[in-house]
């Protein structure tokens, strides 16, 4: 607090000054507070030019960013939720699925698209973390294994860019079976000796960290990213004790050995092409 | 109140009380004690019956909890005969909430894997209530892995409130320990059969849990999240748990309904716990009769058949 604001508190609350960044031209980083001008930090792919702090992106962007704009087909893109129980808790799944889908223009949770990175050609699936907060239904289980299916028919790697919460509620024991589903078509693909490169991004928790996440050849956390089994609130109850810094992050996960490598997004594409030319022996990616 | 019932339990109780007292007055007295007992136990059975067959599934979920329910050794005990138990994952710790090791079922050798909770205090803790850590997970996995080399078909057993929550299961993987589990079950070249004797509980439960049938106990749940946990979330009140219990269908009358299991084993009248030799005879009828089925499928089919399985799993509409 300055002494400014000790002398007069009524003129400047928290409340008014979140308030005084008008929405549109500026956005605010939650990492170091800074003011940012909203054009740029698009151009940065959502990355604090400031403080490097990784943002939360929508899917679709992020494949648009990811991916070479030609050639590109999108994979399951027919597949719609439905709502088989009629589940109801304090509001219909129903209705939330078409809340969703109004809010992301997207619908469901994991987005595919086959196409190429530098000219290496691969499939590469984004969750959309605004849809139910990334949650692994029955269409995001179903598209992923598409995905995969194409993976394996065109002989070229899968990527799966991860942000979710985990298994869907609303689909119970359905949902939970997305996991073995997803994580037995990538035993398929190890089979077939085909590249899985899972990028694990901010939050990747519960039953898609505890399935297809964990199981890429490469696994990438992009910084600062919270990955985990267990959330940190579930942790903190069941011991009773506050959590270290930095727990469940990428960092942490480097360090403990469940993740290859923490890339920050503005690398992404490089690196991936790099990687995957490598493991495909095929030349070095054109530099475009 | 008798806290070896539940509590809609109770009405149950208190008459087997009165039975019990009468048996301890017993000769001294005048009037005919026997027909007393035996009448008290017709009713204790007609209530027991009559409470039983209208379970919905948040007392159903309170059964596969109940405090005297026969845990996974209680039944390996009775199903197989020369038991050894493995120990280990060989890198970390042996993780005693996950118990394994091969033994005979009717001279058929086999490997047996399930999850095992505490009786008393001391060994509830011992067990970590049932909650595996990841070194559980890849003892289970480094036993499956066995029976692949030795052809050993795989049992197991699910009983788990779900994987443990703490910050050392975090530091060694507890999400890759569960995933590598799921993606080296779904192509193991050996039948696997599941079956659920209590707690199913979520990613933990599935762990152990995908395989070429997946049965469940009559009074067992198997759940993508506790009752309790998906009312504090999604009505935000745990006291919401029975309404969340009745929508996540969590029971194994409903999830045979929509395909996602195979077998409901029946128990005796009144629970598993009630005549644990009983139960422990259905299981092993279910287990035989399956086992048997596997065993004459020739391994590509097995595979085939167990993958196409995981892939129908799901509801969505094409447009």
């Amino acid at each position: 607090m300055s002494w400014l604001q000790k002398f007069l508190p009524q003129i400047s609350t928290e409340g008014s000054s979140k308030k005084a960044v008008p929405e549109g031209l500026w956005a605010k980083c939650p990492g170091c507070n800074g003011v940012l001008y909203r054009a740029e930090l698009e151009r940065n792919l959502d990355v604090c030019p400031k403080c490097g702090h990784h943002m939360r992106i929508g899917a679709r962007r992020r494949l648009e960013a990811f991916l070479d704009a030609e050639p590109r087909q999108e994979i399951g893109d027919d597949l719609v939720p439905v709502d088989h129980l009629k589940f109801r808790d304090s509001k219909k799944y129903k209705d939330r699925i078409s809340a969703a889908q109004k809010a992301t223009g997207e619908d469901d949770a994991l987005i595919a698209i086959m196409g190429q990175v530098k000219g290496v050609p691969l499939v590469a699936t984004a969750f959309e973390f605004r849809f139910m907060g990334g949650s692994m239904g029955s269409v995001v289980g179903e598209r992923f294994v598409r995905a995969a299916n194409a993976s394996i028919e065109h002989g070229i790697p899968l990527i799966c860019f991860s942000a979710s919460g985990g298994a869907r509620m609303q689909e119970a024991l359905f949902s939970l079976m997305q996991m073995a589903k997803t994580s037995a078509v990538l035993a398929i693909l190890r089979e077939k000796g085909i590249p899985f490169i899972s990028v694990m991004t901010d939050p990747t928790m519960g039953g898609v960290s505890a399935s297809l996440a964990m199981l890429g050849d490469v696994n990438i956390g992009e910084p600062n990213a919270l990955i985990g089994f267990a959330g940190p609130r579930v942790i903190e109850q069941t011991v009773r004790e506050t959590l270290p810094e930095g727990f469940q992050r990428s960092e942490f996960l480097l360090q403990k050995g469940a993740i290859d490598m923490i890339v920050p997004r503005g690398q992404m594409r490089d690196r991936i092409a790099s990687l995957l030319s490598i493991m495909t022996r095929q030349p070095a990616p054109k530099s475009a | 109140m008798n806290l070896n019932f539940l509590e809609f339990e109770q009405p149950i109780a208190e008459l087997e009380a009165k039975i019990e007292e009468l048996r301890y007055v017993g000769d001294d007295a005048e009037i005919n004690i026997a027909e007393e007992i035996s009448r008290l136990q017709a009713k204790s059975k007609s209530l027991t019956e009559s409470l039983f067959s209208s379970l919905n599934a948040w007392q159903i979920s309170q059964m596969a909890r109940h405090p005297q329910r026969p845990y996974t050794l209680d039944y390996i005990e009775r199903l197989f005969s020369d038991f050894e138990e493995l120990h280990g994952d060989r890198a970390y710790a042996d993780d005693p909430s996950i118990v394994g090791g091969i033994a005979r079922l009717d001279d058929k050798p086999v490997m047996v894997i399930g999850q095992q909770k505490g009786r008393d205090t001391k060994e509830k803790v011992y067990r970590n209530f049932g909650m595996p850590r990841p070194e559980g997970y890849r003892k289970a996995l480094r036993l499956m892995e066995m029976a692949e080399r030795f052809r050993l078909p795989v049992v197991t057993f699910i009983d788990t409130p779900g994987a443990y929550p703490g910050v050392g299961a975090e530091e060694r993987g507890q999400s890759e320990a569960i995933a590598r589990n799921l993606r080296v079950m779904a192509r193991l070249r050996t039948p696997i059969v599941c079956t659920v004797v209590g707690e199913g509980g979520s990613g933990g439960a599935l762990a152990i849990g995908v395989g070429d049938r997946v049965n469940m106990l009559q009074y067992s749940t198997y759940s993508v999240i506790s009752p309790e946990g998906c009312a504090s979330i999604l009505w935000k009140s745990a006291e919401k748990a029975s309404d969340a219990a009745e929508a996540l269908g969590i029971t194994s009358w409903r999830l045979k309904e929509l395909g996602l299991i195979d077998r409901v084993i029946t128990e005796p009248l009144g629970g598993a716990h009630r005549d644990i030799d009983r139960m422990a005879g259905n299981i092993k009828a279910t287990l035989s009769e399956d086992l048997d089925v596997l065993a004459r499928l020739d391994m590509e089919e097995l595979l085939v058949q167990r993958y196409q399985r995981l892939m129908s799993f799901g509801n969505y509409e094409e447009r």
